[in-house]
């Protein structure tokens, strides 16, 4: 976190100095480590290992907080009979199919759930969908709809079968998944042996100190003192935070990571309580803006889905993907925040009669994702493409397959604050040098439109905890430059000046959108007015024209608009409070009034939780919300989340659905079931429970079972995506040592904002690899001399860093060494700064929940010396795999050959 | 003699600060309260955003080439004409007081060369230090001293500004300096301001006349780097010392805080986690003029004697 987020880091700092215990638990010692408490070195990629040995001491040791897990999560709800967890199944849960290598999740379920309304897996929440790690903006493959490539290999290009099978699945936004309430069955002692608590004791119960030394490489007694520090500092009157980012993210079991997390959480009662909570840091600026008003292909505003063709035809199928009628919480509002949307949208065009235009939302016919473009591009199937603040020649995984598809297309844009190697790749990239691409061969025309930053523009940046805070434009942009908004207007001005004579029905979605805002003497749109538009706005009644206060006054007959439900609320009282900046010094200690963060300006989600059951704080030093009675009502230093009125008391009536249907002990609001959920009974594809998994690439044999990797995870099995043998595969020996990528301070992501500036490329000029002084000797590396390293995709070169801060871990009888690479370098003739790309090194390969590409963690070859030019760089990387005896097939088979069940 | 024998204010002006501090010695009668830095590096993140701010604020150019340096994860390399702030990276085999590493297994202190040694069982505990220096606008500021055109002086805050249309590059307080800050910028004059004169810290003079926090305190997220009146620094620091000691963290201790030390102490003082040799600081800093007057005495005693020996051997020759 001091490595990628400074700034932040310094409340970190501040805790520290009022006495909070720092852990730091990471691969190498970063910045972060050299002021922790205590530093744990893991092996990339072993996380649930650790943390479900956590999950197991709690359980164990009867360190859980009870009285907060019986009342507010799923612990006592009863799992139907029908469930087999992993170890009966050779490492698979129940359902799963090694075919199409997807799970039936129907029996996950409940007691008593015969069926339910999500069978089809809504994702979780949007804290895995972050790019920062990647590139300069979001989408750098976290877009993916779910897929099945059981279709042939083909070289190249997947098959049409595969495609139509991705696009037949699951398209859902961030809402959490359905399920039908009424007949869920209850132990409240906890002890029938399907009762969830039950059902997670057993399923942890083998992730013992012993199992983290051989995972993950961490000693017992390092493991048993985090243990205790987090358990000792939870309870009524303490509360733990955890803190990640993409280290846990960008991988085939990237969502996994983060639930285990949370049952912890909730084990402990560190949800919804003040210093409590898992923040996941995301990216530069606003990455966390663009999801909530998203850059992904199967997202719209507010995590409401993208309609699938065929499945959501009518906006009455629509509602209905998103929740059941008949389930509890906010979701089953759904129907009213995208009538919202369309009215914001399509203003007077939609109506109650066209189902509010709905038909003028685009559908989805299958999987439009960053990966599954760049192998349409490829395959000759895309025309054009906009690059906006992304870098994905440099940035993206497997950057190799992304520049040779960026050579397929006819026409591409890049906007950018310098001419970065996405851009020039038509006459700089590697494969020139290869000989792979010829720059007479290529027929992209690139268009560079220099960018203004964000100094020269007004807009509002939402960080991590779901806060706007606005800035205003400071300077105008030099130049030609313009922000995006600018230039995003201009473009829609255009289009529909070409249109503007057009009969055509389908230009229609495009000359009926509201797309009058004001401008100023420049003719630069006002971005204010884009935040009141997202905002919304009464449209009849006496309030016609005035700001929305809330998304709870949303209409769904048409009488209001709002772009983005969750943000309703930023533009009340028609002031933009996203700009507001009262000092904390001036007002409480929660300091509502600097920014606003969504939803209704509340500080911590779920914070009912932060009282007890009959709505008392569970401490004083914790009190944070609480139900008075004397005035009826919740109050507290945050906006309650819940409903102001509904005492802790009240219980729904039989047959009560929606927010009517959230008894007064039911925090957790946007829940199906208004519980926690220590065990997903649906909603996710790769399972009810997490379960380790080793990478997609690792030197290491799952411990815990036979079944090697994730198997639900999306392979590519293509010439060009080809993957090193993992565990006890012959072959793996070629590739023997883990590498992890990440992020220097000095260096923003694929370094377009950083590598053009010289008082940042100086201060980190050069790429370079980190290795521990035992790998330098055992493979003869030189500080400060020149390493390659190798991958089934390619070798790249660093300079070598031999350095004490990465350390070989000891897992039982072998040692595991690590190599650290920073990814900010690429090939190229413009930056001041340049060097081989580390995410050249890494295959694509997804988490079937989100898809995630998982690039913080691979294996490798290491040797000392500067890679072939040329030609003879080819030739290196297949001799490489000739070794490994790799095929198409390696790696790509999701149930472990020898399984039980395995296809192979 | 030295200056430790001596009280201040004891007759030596220009070379010693008087009880009012050195900007009364410089003639500032009416003056603010003495300014300076606290660089508490025990809470240094290493994230040089105090380097980038300065650049940025002090038009500083690029200093040198794109090279990696291989010093941990500090490419600049050290304090000088084009790098007023510097960020140190310290990688040690010892523990640091409170902390505890994965990896910690005890041994003897290691100084080979990276690569040099060793498997795992001979690792020995870690820690990674860092500590952004400056110019310490010493009490007694021997450059200023020795500069013969007045471009170095004394500001009303207590600092030391170089001016750089004053200076003729001379050169003179390169050498002068007993922490090696100074120095003169090279480089193409075309593209590089003020080529060939002395350049270092000026402790943001300019944002202090206007009432702002210099450039690298106001950039800092961890409040290491903390701006302010001396005397209130120099309480501060004391009481984050013994903070310190108190967790455990006793290789704590305090640089350039003493106003009895050789350059009468610095305007820009540190927090230290180990001796100062470690992060490239002198040990016991001297004011390097601080000799001088008792210099010219003798010089001026010998003279005295030559020439009355010499008035004796003509007295004798002409007997």
């Amino acid at each position: 976190m001091a490595e990628c987020h400074p700034v932040g880091f310094q409340w970190v700092m501040e805790a520290k100095a009022r006495g909070a215990k720092v852990i730091h638990v990471d691969p190498r010692f970063t910045r972060t480590s050299a002021v922790a408490d205590t530093h744990v070195p893991i092996r990339a990629g072993s996380d649930i290992a650790f943390l479900g040995a956590i999950v197991n001491h709690i359980l164990s040791n009867d360190l859980y907080f009870a009285d907060y897990v019986k009342a507010y999560t799923n612990a006592s709800h009863l799992v139907g009979e029908d469930f087999r967890d992993v170890d009966d199944l050779d490492g698979v849960f129940s359902g799963y199919d090694p075919e199409t290598g997807k799970y039936d999740t129907d029996s996950w379920a409940y007691e008593g759930e015969t069926e339910h309304a999500a069978t089809t897996g809504p994702t979780a929440h949007a804290d895995d969908q972050d790019g920062d790690d990647q590139d300069g903006d979001d989408h750098d493959g976290d877009d993916h709809a779910s897929t099945a490539h059981e279709g042939g290999v083909s070289p190249g290009g997947e098959s049409e079968q595969s495609e139509s099978s991705r696009g037949a699945a699951h398209e859902l936004g961030g809402h959490g998944a359905s399920v039908e309430h009424q007949q869920i069955q209850r132990d409240e002692t906890l002890q029938h042996p399907r009762c969830v608590f039950q059902v997670l004791k057993r399923h942890f119960a083998r992730y013992t100190p012993e199992l983290v030394q051989q995972a993950c490489g961490i000693t017992p007694e390092q493991f048993l003192e985090v243990c205790e520090a987090v358990t000792a500092n939870s309870g009524r009157d303490r509360t733990t935070a955890w803190v990640y980012s993409v280290g846990w993210t960008h991988h085939t079991v990237a969502i996994q990571y983060i639930r285990t997390s949370a049952i912890i959480q909730l084990l402990l009662g560190n949800t919804g309580r003040p210093g409590g909570g898992i923040m996941a840091l995301r990216g530069h600026a606003s990455i966390q803006g663009s999801t909530d008003i998203p850059t992904l292909y199967n997202l719209l505003p507010g995590y409401l889905p993208m309609p699938m063709a065929g499945q959501h035809d009518t906006l009455a199928e629509m509602a209905a993907g998103i929740a059941s009628s008949s389930q509890k919480g906010y979701w089953a509002n759904a129907r009213t925040y995208v009538v919202n949307l369309l009215k914001a949208w399509w203003g007077d065009a939609a109506t109650e009669d066209n189902d509010f235009a709905y038909d003028y939302l685009p559908r989805l016919t299958g999987d439009h994702g960053t990966y599954a473009t760049v192998m349409d591009m490829l395959a000759d199937k895309i025309d054009g493409y906009f690059l906006v603040g992304q870098n994905p020649a440099v940035g993206s995984a497997h950057a190799k397959m992304q520049r040779l598809g960026l050579a397929h297309l006819k026409w591409l844009v890049v906007r950018d604050l310098n001419l970065i190697e996405s851009a020039t790749f038509w006459k700089d990239a590697p494969e020139i040098e290869t000989g792979e691409l010829r720059t007479a061969d290529i027929d992209t025309e690139v268009f560079f439109f220099p960018a203004a930053s964000h100094v020269e523009k007004s807009g509002s940046f939402t960080q991590t905890q779901r806060m706007l805070q606005w800035h205003h434009k400071a300077v105008d942009p030099p130049g030609d430059c313009q922000s995006d908004l600018d230039f995003f207007h201009r473009l829609g001005v255009k289009i529909r000046e070409r249109l503007a004579d057009s009969g055509d029905d389908r230009d229609r979605p495009v000359l009926d959108l509201t797309w009058d805002y004001p401008v100023d003497e420049h003719g630069e749109v006002s971005a204010d007015a884009v935040l009141r538009e997202i905002n919304g706005f009464h449209l009849g009644g006496e309030k016609a024209g005035q700001a929305l206060g809330s998304y709870l006054e949303m209409e769904d007959d048409g009488s209001t608009a709002g772009g983005c439900w969750i943000y309703t609320g930023v533009y009340a009282d028609e002031v933009n409070q996203a700009a507001r900046r009262k000092p904390g010094r001036d007002q409480s200690w929660v300091a509502p009034e600097w920014g606003w963060a969504w939803p209704a300006n509340r500080r911590i989600l779920y914070n009912r939780a932060s009282a007890d059951p009959d709505g008392k704080p569970w401490s004083e030093r914790k009190a944070y919300v609480w139900w008075d009675e004397d005035q009826q009502k919740w109050v507290g230093h945050d906006v309650p989340d819940f409903e102001p009125d509904k005492p802790p008391s009240y219980r729904p009536p039989e047959g009560a659905t929606g927010i009517a249907a959230l008894a007064g002990d039911d925090p957790f609001i946007m829940q199906a079931d208004g519980k926690g959920w220590l065990y997903a009974p649906s909603g996710l594809l790769d399972g009810p429970m997490p379960s380790h998994y080793e990478p997609q690439e690792s030197p290491v044999a799952n411990p815990v079972y036979r079944q090697q990797s994730n198997p639900t995870r999306e392979v590519f099995p293509r010439e060009d995506n080809l993957q090193n043998p993992s565990g006890d595969e012959p072959g793996a020996e070629v590739y023997p040592y883990v590498f992890t990528t990440y992020r220097l301070t000095e260096h923003h992501t694929a370094g377009g904002m950083s590598r053009w500036q010289p008082y940042l490329a100086e201060l980190q000029p050069e790429f370079f690899c980190e290795v521990s002084p035992e790998l330098a000797r055992e493979r003869g590396l030189e500080h400060l001399g020149w390493a390659t390293i190798v991958s089934a995709r390619t070798a790249i070169e660093a300079r070598v860093m031999v350095t004490d801060r990465v350390v070989p871990l000891r897992m039982g009888d072998r040692v595991v060494h690590q190599i650290g690479l920073p990814y900010h370098w690429g090939v190229g003739n413009e930056a001041l700064v340049s060097g081989d790309s580390a995410n050249d090194l890494f295959g694509v390969t997804l988490d079937p929940n989100v898809h995630i590409q998982e690039s913080k963690v691979a294996s490798c070859d290491i040797r000392a010396g500067r890679r072939p030019r040329g030609p003879a760089l080819l030739d290196f990387v297949a001799d490489y795999r000739r070794r490994a005896g790799i095929t198409t097939e390696t790696g790509n088979q999701r149930r472990t050959p020898g399984t039980e069940g395995a296809t192979s | 003699m030295s200056l430790a024998d001596t009280g201040p204010g004891t007759g030596l002006p220009g070379f010693r600060a008087g009880a009012e501090g050195p900007a009364a010695d410089a003639g500032w009668t009416d003056r603010p309260a003495r300014k300076g830095f606290f660089t508490d590096t025990s809470i240094c993140i290493g994230c040089k955003a105090c380097e980038v701010a300065c650049k940025e604020w002090n038009g500083v150019p690029q200093d040198g080439l794109f090279e990696l340096l291989g010093s941990s994860y500090d490419n600049t390399g050290a304090l000088g004409a084009s790098t007023w702030r510097h960020v140190a990276f310290v990688e040690q085999r010892k523990p640091l007081g409170g902390q505890r590493t994965g990896v910690t297994d005890l041994g003897m202190p290691a100084f080979d060369k990276p690569g040099a040694v060793a498997d795992p069982d001979e690792r020995t505990d870690f820690r990674w230090l860092m500590s952004s220096d400056v110019c310490k606008h010493c009490t007694n500021a021997a450059c200023l001293d020795v500069c013969p055109t007045g471009a170095l002086f004394r500001t009303e805050f207590g600092t030391v500004v170089v001016q750089p249309d004053v200076c003729n590059g001379c050169g003179y307080c390169v050498p002068a300096c007993p922490y090696g800050v100074i120095e003169r910028r090279e480089g193409d004059a075309a593209h590089v301001p003020n080529v060939g004169v002395a350049q270092k810290c000026t402790l943001c003079y300019d944002r202090l006349r206007e009432d702002q926090t210099p450039a690298c305190a106001k950039a800092c997220p961890t409040e290491s780097i903390q701006f302010g009146d001396l005397d209130e620094l120099r309480q501060r620091a004391d009481r984050r010392v013994a903070a310190l000691h108190e967790q455990g963290v006793m290789d704590a201790r305090l640089y350039g805080n003493d106003p009895d030390d050789g350059v009468g102490g610095a305007g820009a003082f540190f927090l230290l986690l180990d001796e100062p040799e470690t992060y490239g600081l002198p040990p016991d800093p001297v004011v390097t003029t601080a000799d001088l007057p008792s210099m010219w005495r003798r010089a001026g005693l010998a003279a005295a004697g030559l020439l009355a020996a010499a008035a004796v051997a003509f007295v004798g020759r002409s007997r």
